[in-house]
């Protein structure tokens, strides 16, 4: 299926929780015959729900989330970036989450995927993103106890570490 | 053996200090911790590899740091391993020694503006003995880097009384 079609199916199922697709030029608008890829925004609270109907749906079967990652646009909005694709009919899709710094909770996929688990650690510790019903949402690559999430915009570094000073 | 071979016959005598016998040994087998970071890792296993045989030196890789009596801190130490670097260190037993090998282990090397994640320099947490420059450094680089350590260890004196 393209995603156009697979558009459509979501549409029709889940009308309320989608936005209409937007074509993103992933390779910027000079390079022309780059993949445009097309991606859906899902609303936060209803990502779980079409992230199942997408996986066990049989002419869907995104049975593969290759890659989750989070985003901070700068003007205090964030968002969760989902690609996934289906080894059986080999389509791929992209989904896109957005949420705001002041409510800054996205639905856990971890239970539809579980690559999704440590992706949205990872998300979690760098962007500080939570993500609800997941099981064990603490920090994967920085220290327990680091201060604040070091791929935000606005991120500053802390100056000491357990007496260690961090920056140059 | 090098320095006496085919130098004496039947049995002599040779007359040297304590301090200068003692520290020709133990610059002559500076045992190595068998650990490595990052990309500098590679370099290290290179010299110890048979092109360039670190282990003419006496130089032998040993997995305990209860052993060794050299660190080669070989690559980017981030901050949650340099509390790891500091215990290893606190294992070994004196008379021990560290050589920084690279920029990273130095001083942040490529992240010293924005890794946030990356010690500025590993002397920030142990003392260091010799510092390798480069990206990596080649390995005659830490050869020279090791000689280096043994002009500094020849000098030396453990006998004497220390304050």
């Amino acid at each position: 299926m393209t995603p156009q079609e697979i558009f459509k199916v979501l549409k029709a199922k889940f009308s309320d929780a989608l936005i209409e697709p937007t074509i993103s030029a992933a390779g910027g608008s000079a390079s022309v015959g780059y993949a445009m890829q097309l991606w859906i925004q899902i609303a936060p609270d209803r990502l779980k729900e079409i992230c199942l109907f997408l996986r066990d749906n049989n002419a869907m079967q995104f049975d593969y989330l290759s890659c989750l990652s989070g985003m901070d646009y700068s003007n205090g909005t964030f968002g969760v970036v989902y690609h996934l694709a289906s080894i059986v009919h080999k389509h791929k899709i992209i989904l896109k989450t957005f949420c705001t710094k002041d409510n800054i909770h996205v639905q856990s996929v971890s239970a539809v995927w579980g690559t999704a688990n440590w992706h949205e650690r990872e998300a979690f510790d760098l962007f500080g993103i939570i993500f609800d019903e997941h099981p064990d949402l603490r920090r994967i690559l920085m220290p327990d106890d680091w201060e604040g999430h070091p791929l935000r915009k606005d991120y500053k570094v802390q100056e000491f570490y357990h007496g260690i000073k961090v920056p140059y | 053996m090098g320095l006496l071979d085919q130098r004496f016959e039947n049995g002599n005598v040779f007359i040297t200090s304590l301090d200068g016998l003692l520290n020709w040994a133990r610059l002559s087998s500076l045992w190595q911790m068998q650990f490595g970071l990052a990309c500098c890792a590679i370099e290290m296993m290179a010299a110890s590899a048979s092109n360039f045989d670190i282990m003419r030196f006496g130089i032998i890789p040993r997995a305990t740091p209860r052993q060794v009596d050299v660190m080669f801190v070989a690559g980017t130490v981030t901050i949650k391993m340099a509390s790891r670097i500091k215990r290893l260190y606190d294992q070994m037993s004196e008379p021990r020694y560290i050589i920084s090998m690279g920029s990273c282990a130095t001083c942040g090397g490529p992240y010293w503006e924005h890794g946030y994640h990356v010690l500025k320099g590993v002397d920030r947490v142990i003392p260091v003995d010799v510092y390798i420059p480069g990206c990596p450094p080649r390995p005659e680089a830490l050869l020279e880097g090791i000689m280096k350590l043994q002009e500094k260890v020849r000098k030396e004196s453990l006998l004497k009384k220390r304050a």
